[in-house]
Parts: C-alpha cells; sequence; structure tokens
C-alpha cells in the first residue's frame, strides 16, 4: 500500500513538472522582431477593438469563454462549426478614423501541438475598406505565448483575472516569415498579393469572462512597386 | 519506497509526454466532401444556404428590423454603402459545414463590389469576387481569388443564385442562396526559364 501511495504521488509530481516544464519551456518564446517592422513597403495599419463584446458582431457556440454579442445573435452550435467563432467589427487606421470592415472568422486548428508549444488558430479576415478595396487575409495564429502569459496566470490568480500590458504577435504562417497572406479583390488592391500580420495588446483577462481590455492591430505590406508592376501586367 | 517514488515521478512526466504526443488537442467534426466532376473539367461543389434560418447577420445602415436583434449598425459615411451578411453554409445534404460572409458595396463613383467568403473549418476558406450584375436566371459569377489550406492551389469560379421555395411545408425556409463553386488547379509556370520560352 505504501509502495502504491508513492508511485501515485510520484506519477502526479511527474505530470505536474512536465506540465510546468512545458508552460515555462524557453525554447518557446517570442520569435522577437515583427517581420514587417523592417520593411520599406507602403504598410495599412488597422486598429480595432479585440474585446468581442465591442464589436458589431460576435458569435460562437454559446458555450465557450466569451459571450456572444448581441445577446440574441444566432450562435454556432452545429457540430462542424462548433469551434468556430465569427466577429464583424470596426476597423480604424493609425489616425483613429474608421477606414472599414473587418469580418474574421476563426477556427481551432488540428495543427496545435502543446507539446511544441503551438495553439493554433486558423482564421481569416474579410476587409472592406472602400479606400482601398477588398482584402481577403489568411493566416495560422498561435496563441500559446498569450495562454502562458496572460490566460494561464490569470487562472492561476486568485482573482481569476490577469492586468498589464501584453503585446504579442499572433500570426504564424503560412508565410515563411510568420506572415500571413492577403490576396486583394477589388478596387486598389485588386489581384495583389501582400503579406500581413496580426498582433494583439492586452491590458485586462479574465478567466471568467475572457478579454476585458485589449486591442488588435493588422498590418498589410504592400508589395513593392516592381512587384505591382509585374502583377498588374497582363 | 524512495525508488518507487521516482520511478513515478519519470513515469508521470512520460505519460504527459505520451498524451500530448498521441491526443489531438483539437478534433474538428468533418462531413464528407459531396464534389462532382464537371464535364468540361474541374470540379464542382454545390452549398447552400436556407433564408431566414441560416441568416446570423444583416448590416446595413438602413435595415428596418436589424439582425440580430439589438445590433446597432456603425454611423461611420464609410460605411454607409455596404450591406454585409454573415451566414450558415450547409452542404447539397442540407449540413451545416460552415460559415459564410457576403459583403456588396459600392462607393462614390465606384463599380459595385459583391464578394464571398466560405470557412468551412475542416476544410479551408475561399474568397471570390463576384461581378457587379447578376446574369441569365438572376445567376451572378465570380471568380475564386485566394483560398487557403485545401482551397490553397485551387482557383475556379463561384456562382449565387436565390431560388425561392416552392413547398407549402410549415417552417419550410423563404428560399435559399445556391452557391455553386466549380474548382480548377491553378495553372504552374513550366520549371526553367527554357521551358517558359519553348
Amino acid at each position: 500500500m505504501k509502495f502504491l501511495a508513492a508511485l501515485l504521488a510520484g506519477l502526479l509530481l511527474g505530470a505536474a513538472s512536465f506540465g510546468a516544464v512545458l508552460l515555462y519551456n524557453p525554447l518557446t518564446s517570442d520569435r522577437g522582431l515583427s517581420p514587417l517592422s523592417v520593411s520599406d513597403a507602403e504598410l495599412i495599419t488597422l486598429n480595432f477593438s479585440a474585446v468581442p463584446s465591442e464589436s458589431i458582431v460576435y458569435t460562437n457556440d454559446g458555450e465557450s469563454l466569451h459571450e456572444p454579442t448581441p445577446g440574441k445573435v444566432l450562435q454556432l452550435w452545429e457540430a462542424p462549426i462548433r469551434q468556430t467563432s465569427a466577429m464583424v467589427t470596426v476597423m480604424r487606421d493609425g489616425r483613429n478614423r474608421v477606414a472599414g470592415l473587418g469580418v474574421k472568422l476563426s477556427s481551432k486548428s488540428e495543427s496545435t501541438h502543446l507539446l511544441h508549444g503551438e495553439a493554433i488558430v486558423d482564421s481569416v479576415w474579410y476587409l472592406y475598406l472602400p479606400e482601398h478595396g477588398s482584402l481577403f487575409l489568411q493566416q495560422s495564429e498561435n496563441y500559446w505565448r498569450f495562454i502562458r502569459d496572460v490566460a494561464f496566470p490569470a487562472w492561476r490568480s486568485s482573482a481569476n483575472s490577469w492586468r498589464g500590458n501584453w503585446l504579442g504577435d499572433l500570426t504564424a504562417g503560412p508565410g515563411a516569415l510568420g506572415t500571413a497572406a492577403v490576396s486583394g479583390g477589388s478596387g486598389r488592391v485588386a489581384g495583389l498579393e501582400m503579406a500581413g500580420v496580426e498582433s494583439l495588446l492586452v491590458r485586462a483577462f479574465s478567466a471568467d469572462t475572457g478579454l476585458v481590455s485589449a486591442d488588435g492591430r493588422l498590418i498589410i505590406e504592400f508589395p513593392e512597386y516592381e512587384d505591382v508592376a509585374a502583377t498588374a501586367q497582363p | 519506497m524512495l525508488k518507487t517514488f521516482f520511478f513515478g515521478i519519470l513515469l508521470g512526466a512520460l505519460a504527459a509526454a505520451g498524451a500530448l504526443y498521441a491526443l489531438p488537442a483539437v478534433d474538428q467534426a468533418r462531413e464528407a466532401s459531396i464534389v462532382s466532376v464537371a464535364p468540361n473539367g474541374g470540379n464542382v461543389e454545390v452549398f447552400r444556404i436556407n433564408v431566414p434560418m441560416d441568416r446570423v447577420m444583416i448590416g446595413t445602415r438602413d435595415a428596418a428590423r436589424p439582425l440580430p436583434p439589438g445590433l446597432e449598425w456603425p454611423a461611420a459615411d464609410v460605411l454607409a454603402s455596404m450591406h454585409t451578411e454573415v451566414f450558415k453554409i450547409r452542404n447539397a445534404r442540407d449540413t451545416v459545414v460552415g460559415v459564410g460572409v457576403r459583403n456588396a458595396a459600392r462607393g462614390a463613383g465606384q463599380a459595385a463590389v459583391v464578394d464571398w467568403v466560405l470557412h468551412l473549418p475542416a476544410r479551408g476558406s475561399l474568397f471570390a469576387n463576384m461581378e457587379d450584375a447578376a446574369g441569365d436566371g438572376g445567376r451572378r459569377s465570380g471568380t475564386i481569388r485566394s483560398g487557403s489550406r485545401e482551397f490553397a492551389p485551387l482557383s475556379g469560379f463561384l456562382t449565387e443564385r436565390w431560388v425561392e421555395n416552392a413547398s407549402d411545408d410549415e417552417g419550410a425556409p423563404a428560399g435559399h442562396i445556391e452557391l455553386v463553386a466549380a474548382y480548377v488547379g491553378r495553372l504552374e509556370a513550366p520549371d526553367g526559364p527554357d521551358e517558359a520560352t519553348e
């Protein structure tokens, strides 16, 4: 009996130790500088509120951390879309003027590998910016750093909340430099293939209700002039 | 006993690692794709949206009855010409398989823009840019501009059509939007400059 108790205690301690090593593994730390922060190309910067209750419409399966808004919105409860959320929000430019509308559709990804520090969400943005046209952005986002630095400390805190300043790039692909793929559909950007990065600034997070104060940012890089000219040729 | 305890630690760590490696953290529910081969090449897939039950949102400044109730469309002038809708998407067996966005807009002095984004969580997403005017039979055609994952290597066409409901069944939809996607592989340039010029 004593041996069984020792084995069980060892098993629990071993699993917990593995969890701690996984969570604080320095090899899965931030990759640092955003690939677009050193670009000379023309950039579109779009800011939006990342708090679902501040969006025009936000919906999910109705049982996830964030509550759908407005309250009577149709929920995505069917099995194939149960792990998907949809958010419609106002996009603002660098001067905080309304630049257009953004719709984000996100689904938990089967390429998630917690062992590798990858909590992946496959997401797409549809953006309509009257000044530029319509854009489609597709990306894989990695939320591992956010979970480690914000969500887990909030869950562990006695108040079930976290406050501070956390800034990180969420985009992890499909581009080779960890950028999103952006395609222009109409207007000035019609036919252009671009790169983009989504980042998140969190100031307050609750383990019970999710993001309390947070801003998102999309940076889209126009191709260099030579690339545009080549694309525009028939 | 100490040896047993240390053995337990090792076993616990290995079991946790093994479980994380072997068990999928995310498992998306899948519906089998219903794709047919088109007579002139390519593959065809049909989606439908039952109206009004699959409509999640109608976003426009002039909506008499906003959907969802309580929706407050922004008053900004740049969004005035927009008509944005979010739907659930069904496959040909009438099973919900994804979420779609349709946006129609017309800026001052600009051609109308009609775009579709179809997001199928287990497969990927596609983006289509439609013609501004509908053709014969109310069918509007468009070009698939981009896609992710399963749809990334594909191009092709998307058509939309409103089909009114003919049945008198109680609870039947008023009609449905039929979306027909025709996929073809992208043309790849031959390898090497010599082959490309020949």
